[in-house]
């Protein structure tokens, strides 16, 4: 199979041969190279375990999808070594500004990096291709990777210690016996329509066109987000730079339209000069129209088989927590894979992951279905009272934090984490247990890229044997993040994320704590 | 949690009834549901606590369902 016509292609890579075999066995198979099932494979790769992708298409694809990528992602992203190079590509910012009709002057305007000093931006802006070519750049490096291109899993039979998976390449089928299926395969996911699992949520009835448009010229890198402007009455208009001189305009049409029409250059063209302006000189990069749902399964996690990103939960664009939650999965998935591959936890540790990727995807939905019900009101008192914010927002500051135009991707905290040991005392600051460790400036570089890949211990002045110890105690703006007093300490899993903390620790508090995070219940 | 008040805590009641109802007078629907609705967001903001909000809307929904209460209104 090769380039499909309404498939733009960004980078050909070749349908991969089938393999000599036709039953084939191994320890962990990815369906899906999207940016989720290759930052899986790039993190269990790390960890030295063999990892093969197998992916539909037999290219990257250039149509337009996600851009904006967050500070959290980004981390995740350069502890992974990649984080370099997708911000050097990308655009960052980390100011929104909302408008309303006509008035000139943002009515809200919000910072998306209130605690400075950190590595990582708030928000990078880049094509969803350039992360995935970047990724799998970073991948052919790994001899332990296999990806196949242009090879589709048709099926999927599901056993006790494992998964047959029936895949297809061309006119040749295969099965591959696997210890573990890791479902990235997209919103449409072949794996869990054919184990017939749910996937349950709203569809929101409204159409987005999309015109990404090449063109020179100056404007701030921000987001700039429209109520009602003059050039799209009545719905919303999003405005975002991206690399390589490529602007997003993104405009809400709707629900009853005709989506062939629309995304026909005479009829995009205008809105874009209404927009920019009637001189506007630019050209088209790919126009289209999407729909959106926010969904997800009732568990993630279904013996052998893993979902993760796209697979596993949707959600509304507004905000960007479709890609940015996608990461977050893969993120926390592998260090518990690895520990469980390499036998130093036992296979029930999964369930965690299960649990925490639910809250993460519980939160992102709640966000994104709540910015599109500001967006689109769909009742008259709705209405009201969602004009009525935006009118006291443009004279009071008090109703501007109500305006709702995406609540931007940021670390979701697992607050009730199984993994997680509570505070003994009640009156800690800083990161709490279930939350990912915040970045700080630490000797020549930044907290993050020292606490490695494997379980840390942040201390103020002390040293504790059996895992890596990191002292703060040099920097005081990481003591007052972590709220780190002299002589206590923070223990971070391999994910960054804080698992439990102690004014007075001692070895058998730690590793008590240790074991708990790794799923071994005493 | 904060009590919610349910005495008499308004001493000009017919004043304050005034108050709200002239506001919307003359107005279309369109524009009373719009003049209600910033009300509504200007009385939240003043109380500041949103569970106090929730139980008030809690009790504004009860009362629809379940019509007037006889026990507690007193017909003069
Ligand atoms: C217009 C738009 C804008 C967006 N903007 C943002 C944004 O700014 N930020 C953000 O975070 N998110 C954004 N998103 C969401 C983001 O694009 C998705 O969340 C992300 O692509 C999910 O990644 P994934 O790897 O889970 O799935 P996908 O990217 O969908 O990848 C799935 C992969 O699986 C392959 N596959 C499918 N079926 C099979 C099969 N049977 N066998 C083998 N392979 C298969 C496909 O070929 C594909 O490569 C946006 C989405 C859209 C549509």
């Amino acid at each position: 199979m090769s380039a499909k016509p309404d498939i733009p292609v960004w980078r050909p890579m070749g349908v991969t041969p089938a393999p000599s075999t036709r039953r084939e066995q191994m320890p962990t198979l990815i369906v899906g190279a999207g940016p989720v099932g290759l930052t899986i494979a790039l993190d269990l790769a790390q960890r030295g375990h063999h990892v093969t992708i197998v992916n539909r298409l037999d290219f990257v694809s250039a149509g337009s999808k996600a851009i904006c990528f967050a500070k959290r992602t980004l981390d995740i992203w350069d502890r992974l070594g990649v984080g370099a190079d997708i911000v050097a590509k990308g655009v960052i910012w980390e100011t929104g500004k909302v408008f309303w009709g006509d008035r000139p002057d943002p009515i809200y305007q919000f910072d998306l990096l209130p605690v400075k000093n950190q590595k990582m931006p708030a928000f990078v802006n880049i094509q969803q291709y350039h992360v995935e070519t970047i990724l799998i750049d970073a991948l052919s490096a790994y001899k332990n990777v296999d990806i196949r291109w242009g090879h589709s899993v048709r099926d999927i039979a599901v056993g006790e210690a494992g998964a047959k998976v029936h895949v297809a390449v061309g006119d040749t089928e295969y099965f591959v016996d696997a210890d573990w299926v890791i479902a990235c395969d997209g919103a449409r996911s072949t794996v869990r329509t054919t184990m017939g699992l749910d996937f349950e949520g709203r569809v929101f009835e409204d159409n987005f066109l999309i015109a990404d448009i090449k063109m020179k010229g100056e404007r701030p890198s921000e987001r700039w987000f429209w109520f009602d402007p003059p050039f799209n009455p009545g719905q919303s208009a999003l405005l975002h730079k991206q690399p390589d001189d490529v602007w997003r305009l993104d405009f809400q049409l709707g629900w009853g339209i005709d989506r062939e029409a629309a995304v026909k250059p005479e009829n995009v063209e205008p809105y874009v000069r209404a927009m920019l302006g009637d001189d506007v000189v630019f050209e088209p990069e790919w126009y289209s129209i999407y729909t959106f749902q926010c969904r997800r399964m009732s568990r993630f996690v279904h013996g052998p088989v893993i979902f993760a990103g796209d697979a596993a939960h949707l959600v509304s664009p507004f905000g960007a927590r479709g890609c940015n939650g996608g990461v977050a999965d893969a993120d926390n998935l592998c260090w518990k894979l690895d520990l469980i591959l390499s036998g130093k936890a036992p296979p029930a540790l999964l369930e965690s992951y299960n649990t925490e990727a639910i809250a993460a995807a519980d939160e992102n939905i709640r966000h994104s279905s709540r910015s599109t019900d500001f967006m689109s009101p769909k009742s008259t008192p709705a209405i009201a009272l969602r004009d009525a914010v935006l009118q006291l927002a443009s004279r009071h500051p008090f109703a501007r934090p109500m305006v709702n135009s995406g609540r931007l991707s940021t670390a979701v905290s697992y607050s009730a984490s199984p993994l997680s040991t509570a505070d003994e005392d009640d009156d800690w600051l800083g990161v709490p247990p279930g939350t990912p460790a915040l970045d700080g400036p630490l000797g020549d570089g930044w907290l993050l890229g020292q606490v490695g890949t494997e379980f840390s211990l942040l201390t103020n002045g002390i040293d504790f044997a059996g895992l890596k110890n990191l002292d703060l105690s040099a920097s005081p703006i990481l003591c007052e993040r972590f709220d780190l007093s002299p002589g206590a300490a923070c223990l971070v899993r391999p994910d960054q994320v804080v698992a439990a903390r102690w004014r007075h620790p001692d070895q058998s508090k730690i590793e008590a704590a240790q074991r708990r995070a790794c799923g071994i219940t005493p | 949690m904060s009590a919610i008040n349910l005495e008499p805590n308004i001493d000009r009641p017919d004043d304050l009834y005034a108050e709200i109802v002239g506001m919307t007078a003359g107005l279309s629907d369109a524009q009373a549901f719009g003049l209600q609705a910033r009300l509504i967001l200007l009385l939240a903001n003043q109380i500041g606590d949103v569970s106090v909000i929730a139980q008030l809307i809690r009790l504004a929904a009860q009362s629809e369902e379940q019509g007037h209460d006889p026990g507690k209104v007193e017909h003069s």
